[in-house]
């Protein structure tokens, strides 16, 4: 009786639909990602193994998953305060700047790379002046934060706008009203309902950041064992056509992203009961 | 019940400076840099033989991967909105994939498949087909990067609306085009253009993926954003500044015409919720 209920559907179009969905997922997406993974299989655990510890690999591993945890700490900091002032203030041009925060989903990495580097080199118009005060910032480790800073910028900020919009603020005033004062109300109450939008944004840019290829090749000069990220590494293998190390390296991007992928989920299914639980 | 003026004050500045660093400075040293040499210099650049052909290929790229990826997001989003089965999550977790991969391994992959030493290099050597550093692999790798724009737009609008508008017109007769012509499209076509336009401005925009498969032929196998990165190694930077000007007033349409639409669609939404 049961089974009758759930597969009886007046609606057309399921095989069709799902047939294509499939095909297409299969031909774009799974079958290649499959043929990367088969690959590196064959060439086996001990080339892998030997690939990912050479210490330029561990170099690049170690700069692309520090600056991209840096530059999601800057954003988070950041973006608390950004998407703060955009829901709770009023002042002139916050539409305008609202809609430009999302400027890195827009702008090709390519560009912003050029831009950022031309703004920040040692003669551009704030490269001069931070290199003046012994911050010099592209060519260097900084460069790349910079960089993923603002290709993570949009995350945290679109995350937390909507559930600051939705806080009870007669929660605030309660807290108010039995004596805290604004500091202990923001610390106390408003910080902990904004916990799991704020772990998502930063874990969101955090994983676009360690992937990222275009914006920060041209910032970072890279330079091997310096200022030279895992994914420059992979593209430079690729030219010498050592697929084996490619292979070996991508893998364990692919690892880490598909870890970051499934704290994603687990933080936004947290926050969706916490959105629930308020109402 | 708010801070005191002199927070607010402080946090506003410290959003502003934030931005302005990261986003206003760097979008002002585009066009600065751009118009360095004057208008002619500028045209110059964008009229160029090679700037030309790269704007014809980020046109096709853009051609190709859109309408592929709306007739997917469109399939999708039906079968899992409107039909239960099992593994429906796995599904939509799948869809997500070329998000969490870096755009150097999306375009590494058809590499492994379709280059020289791929899985099927040799039997599309002995076919005289390529692939890889020729303009389908361009398209293959952009068809990646985009995939799942249009489809999650879709899929949580559909299941938002459920399927009794559906059913409804399915007892009062309709055919299954007729329902999601007259029925489903009506009710997600915001989010669909939503989905359509930031599509647009990723296959229009990528580089890394397409950086890899494309061999940099000039004339050939470039796209804008890989034609910037040409001119930009070269040190002829107010060229680079000039063609990636295009491709940054791209951005600011993109960023105009996606308020737009959030605008539109917020209001569709208020209209149904109170009538």
């Amino acid at each position: 009786m049961k089974r009758v209920f759930t597969s009886h559907n007046v609606l057309p179009g399921f095989g069709l639909s799902m047939g294509f969905t499939m095909l297409y997922l299969s031909l774009i997406v799974l079958i290649p990602l499959a043929a990367l993974i088969f690959r590196a299989m064959t060439h086996g655990f001990g080339a892998m193994w030997a690939t990912v510890t050479e210490p330029r690999v561990i170099a690049s591993f170690r700069l692309s998953f520090g600056a991209s945890f840096l530059a999601a700490c800057v954003n988070g900091v950041f973006g608390l305060t950004v998407a703060w002032a955009l829901v709770r203030y009023r002042f002139p041009g916050r539409r305008l700047i609202d809609a430009l925060v999302d400027l890195p989903f827009a702008l090709p990495t390519a560009v912003a790379g050029i831009a950022l580097t031309s703004v920040y080199a040692p003669n551009g118009w704030l490269g001069r002046p931070l290199e003046a005060i012994g911050m010099p910032v592209a060519f260097r480790p900084l460069g790349v934060i910079v960089a993923l800073t603002f290709i993570g910028l949009p995350f945290v900020v679109r995350t937390l706008q909507p559930v600051i919009e939705d806080l009870d603020q007669e929660v605030e005033e309660a807290a108010a009203s039995l004596g805290a004062n604004r500091g202990q109300t923001f610390v106390r109450v408003i910080l902990p309902s904004l916990l799991p939008a704020w772990l998502t944004g930063f874990t969101l840019s955090f994983a676009r950041a360690i992937g990222e290829y275009g914006s920060v090749v041209f910032i970072s000069g890279n330079l091997p064992l310096r200022t030279e990220i895992a994914p420059l590494l992979i593209m430079t293998k690729l030219e010498q056509y050592d697929y084996a190390g490619a292979t070996a390296i991508s893998v364990v991007m692919l690892l880490a992203s598909f870890a970051l992928l499934w704290i994603i989920n687990a933080l936004q299914w947290w926050s969706g009961r916490r959105a629930a639980a308020r109402r | 019940m708010t801070e005191s003026p002199l927070v607010r004050l402080f946090v506003i500045l410290a959003a502003l400076v934030f931005l302005g660093l990261f986003l206003i400075v760097p979008l002002v040293a585009v066009f600065t840099q751009a118009f360095e040499k004057g208008l002619a210099a500028y045209l110059a650049a964008i009229r160029e033989p090679d700037a030309w052909s790269a704007i014809r290929l980020t046109l096709l790229a853009a051609a190709v991967a859109v309408p592929l990826n709306v007739a997917f997001g469109l399939a999708a989003s039906w079968a899992v909105a409107k039909f239960e089965f099992r593994g429906k999550g796995l599904l939509s977790t799948l869809i997500d994939l070329p998000f969490a991969v870096s755009p150097v391994i999306a375009g590494m992959i058809f590499v492994i498949l379709f280059g020289r030493t791929g899985f099927l290099g040799e039997w599309l050597a002995r076919h005289d087909v390529r692939i890889i550093f020729a303009v389908p692999g361009v398209i293959l790798a952009t068809l990646f990067v985009t995939f799942p724009f249009v489809a999650r737009e879709l899929i949580p609008l559909m299941q938002a609306s459920g399927k009794e508008e559906e059913e409804a017109a399915r007892v009062l007769g309709a055919g299954g085009w007729q329902i999601f012509r007259r029925v489903t499209l009506p009710n997600v076509k915001w989010g669909l253009l939503y989905g359509i336009i930031l599509c647009n401005a990723r296959a229009m925009g990528e580089f890394g993926a397409v950086s890899v498969v494309s061999g940099h032929i000039r004339g050939r196998t470039n796209t804008l954003p890989l034609h910037v990165e040409i001119l930009y190694n070269e040190y002829n930077f107010q060229a680079a500044f000039a063609v990636a000007s295009l491709l940054t007033f791209l951005a600011l349409v993109t960023l105009i015409l996606k308020s737009w639409v959030e605008r539109k669609s917020r209001r569709s939404e208020a209209d149904a919720a109170s009538g």
